[in-house]
């Protein structure tokens, strides 16, 4: 009871004897618990030892004997080093071209006037109401057709073009004060080298914002690449872990299982811890992605 | 300046023009005008081309031949097409998979929607003010949201495993006869809702921890000093100052119950007997069945 007073003694003097607040806070401690067990319980499968048996496998208590086999034999059963670096390649591959795409385009919204601005504005709003994801049946063929298929190209090709991006750059450079500019270009600068040493450098927080936004989600992408991928050693991550789970679930190797769900959400899951703050400020401005 | 001159220069070198002639001039005008705006405009024009191309491609593209490939049909991949009007959609109307995958997908976008936006305002109001035990609390219910859906299925496919699985094992205890989670026709959906529901609760809690911040601190100690219990200060001032990131995350978890199937392929494949059939992943299982969209078959 102390305890609760304690986390509540900044709270507004009013409200402090209220007790609908604390059962509020007493559930979302609950519910973060349970929210945490299917996390807690890869960990503990991961290092029990097989020995344990089927029957104990749901045991939420740590194995006294702890164990590395199921990692080793995860890494030996899936090509995990060869899908992680499928992954990686998509999804740098993606935002290497991303990058370029929304500053161009994020810069021509922000900053000049034309012909067709607001038609131009909506075909790209248009795009975030077409979600790529349902169009994966006229993108495969288009992709099939541009002799694509089964590449690492085909998989990131829908992806080059990013409305969410492009909308986020244009916000990042409006708020950039034009004497800047123009200072830059009594200097003779060109529009190019415009965007490259004054827009650019000086929108950063939106970049990584971008970034971590682009890279999560095509990391964790899975129906496209299904489709557009045919041969195992050009797998991304999780159609991989998508594989090797149904092997292994034949098998009822669960601490395998595991294991390869802990190697394939581990660099994203360290990434978070070290940069929490960043990443949920992202995820906010992402809500449209 | 440069029309009005124009102008005078015609009124003194052809004073009886023919209606005929003297519109000839301003088309010209006319014509100048547009070449001089796009010649300004290409600038622009050539840094949204890059962005453009591709969206053309894979989103505009992609949606004409959507609609184009439904109302024209080919009887043999290499048949030549032929126009049907609306027979193919009157097919699939009439094939039961894909209304049940309606149905069901109706079902699965109520029941994923409503909990996880419910529990994403619980987790928000009470984790809106910040320390470091709450700091911690947000982390923990937004860690799902990080991970691929995939990876979630693996996890809850052993959570849900009949007899030796958590659930089965923990709930087991106190009741003897459990139902086989994901093999059951009529528990099957909620299942996979459950899994949906853990994945995205925590991504909504950011939206309205974002828009409690907006909650005006003065009405608030207003409502304080009126005497405002938890209650009230919740229906009246707060839900209603959280109207547009209601609307905002209903839409949000709309397309997601409509874009996230991956946990269907993993766990269920549709089944049992279709009962977990969404229709994105109905469009995946015809699409990979029909040879016209499986580019291994054709020899190109």
């Amino acid at each position: 009871m102390k305890l609760i007073g304690k986390l509540f003694k900044d709270a507004p003097l009013a409200t402090r004897r209220e007790i609908t607040p604390k059962l509020g806070f007493a559930l979302t401690v609950l519910l973060a618990v349970v929210w945490l067990i299917p996390f807690l319980w890869m960990g503990v499968a991961t290092l029990r030892p097989a020995s344990d048996g089927i029957n104990l496998m749901a045991e939420l208590m740590p194995s006294l004997k702890p164990t590395l086999d199921n990692i080793r034999d995860a890494w030996e059963i899936g090509d995990f080093p060869r899908y992680t670096l499928n992954t990686i390649m998509i999804c740098t591959g993606i935002l290497l071209v991303q990058v370029v795409t929304i500053t161009l385009a994020g810069f021509a919204f922000a900053r000049l006037d034309f012909a067709g601005k607001s038609l131009i504005f909506y075909l790209f709003l248009m795009q975030l109401m077409l979600v790529p994801v349902l169009l994966i049946v006229p993108n495969l063929s288009l992709v099939a057709q541009l002799g694509l298929y089964d590449t690492l190209t085909g998989v990131m090709m829908p992806f080059f073009a990013s409305a969410f991006g492009t909308f986020l750059m244009r916000q990042a450079f409006e708020a950039i004060p034009t004497e800047l500019e123009d200072a830059a270009l009594i200097d003779g600068a060109s529009l190019l080298q415009r965007i490259r040493h004054i827009y650019v450098p000086l929108s950063m927080p939106s970049f990584s914002a971008f970034a971590i936004i682009s890279v999560t989600s095509h990391w964790n992408d899975f129906l496209w690449p299904l489709m557009v991928i045919n041969s195992p050693d050009k797998r991304p991550l999780t159609v991989g872990l998508s594989v090797f789970t149904a092997t292994a679930e034949g098998t009822q190797a669960w601490g395998t299982i595991a294991a390869g769900t802990l190697m394939v959400i581990a660099p994203l899951l360290i990434t978070f811890l070290i940069f929490q703050k960043r990443f949920i400020s992202s995820f906010v401005t992402s809500g449209i992605k | 300046m440069r029309s009005i001159s124009r102008r005078d220069e015609m009124s003194f070198a052809e004073p009886a023009a023919l209606p005929v002639a003297a519109s000839a001039p301003p088309r010209l005008h006319i014509l100048n005008r547009f070449s001089h705006r796009f010649k300004t405009s290409l600038p622009a024009y050539l840094l949204l081309l890059p962005s453009l191309v591709f969206l053309a491609l894979f989103t505009y593209g992609a949606m004409g031949r959507v609609l184009v490939d439904a109302l024209y049909q080919r009887a043999t991949p290499r048949a030549p097409v032929r126009f049907v009007g609306l027979d193919n959609i009157a097919a699939v109307l009439a094939d039961p998979a894909f209304t049940g995958a309606v149905v069901n997908n109706l079902v699965y976008a109520v029941g994923t929607a409503i909990p996880s936006i419910g529990l994403a305002l619980l987790f928000a109001l009470a984790l809106s003010r910040t320390n470091a035990l709450t700091s911690a609390l947000r982390a923990a219910l937004f860690l799902p949201v990080l991970i691929p859906m995939v990876a979630a299925s693996a996890l809850f496919l052993f959570i849900f495993l009949p007899n030796v699985g958590l659930l089965d094992y923990y709930i087991g205890r106190f009741l003897p006869v459990l139902p086989n989670w994901l093999g059951d026709s009529d528990i099957a959906l909620y299942a996979i809702m459950v899994i949906t529901i853990w994945k995205n609760a925590g991504y909504y809690m950011l939206f309205f921890l974002a828009g409690l911040q907006a909650v005006p601190e003065d009405v608030m100690e207003a409502a304080h000093l009126d005497g405002a219990g938890p209650y009230q200060r919740l229906r009246h001032i707060i839900l209603p100052e959280l109207k547009p990131t209601f609307l905002f995350v209903t839409v949000i978890a709309t397309l997601n119950a409509v874009t996230q199937v991956d946990h269907v392929f993993v766990m269920t494949k549709g089944g049992p007997s279709n009962a977990t059939n969404l229709v994105l992943f109905y469009i995946y299982q015809r699409s990979s069945t029909t040879t016209s969209a499986r580019p291994r078959q054709r020899h190109c």
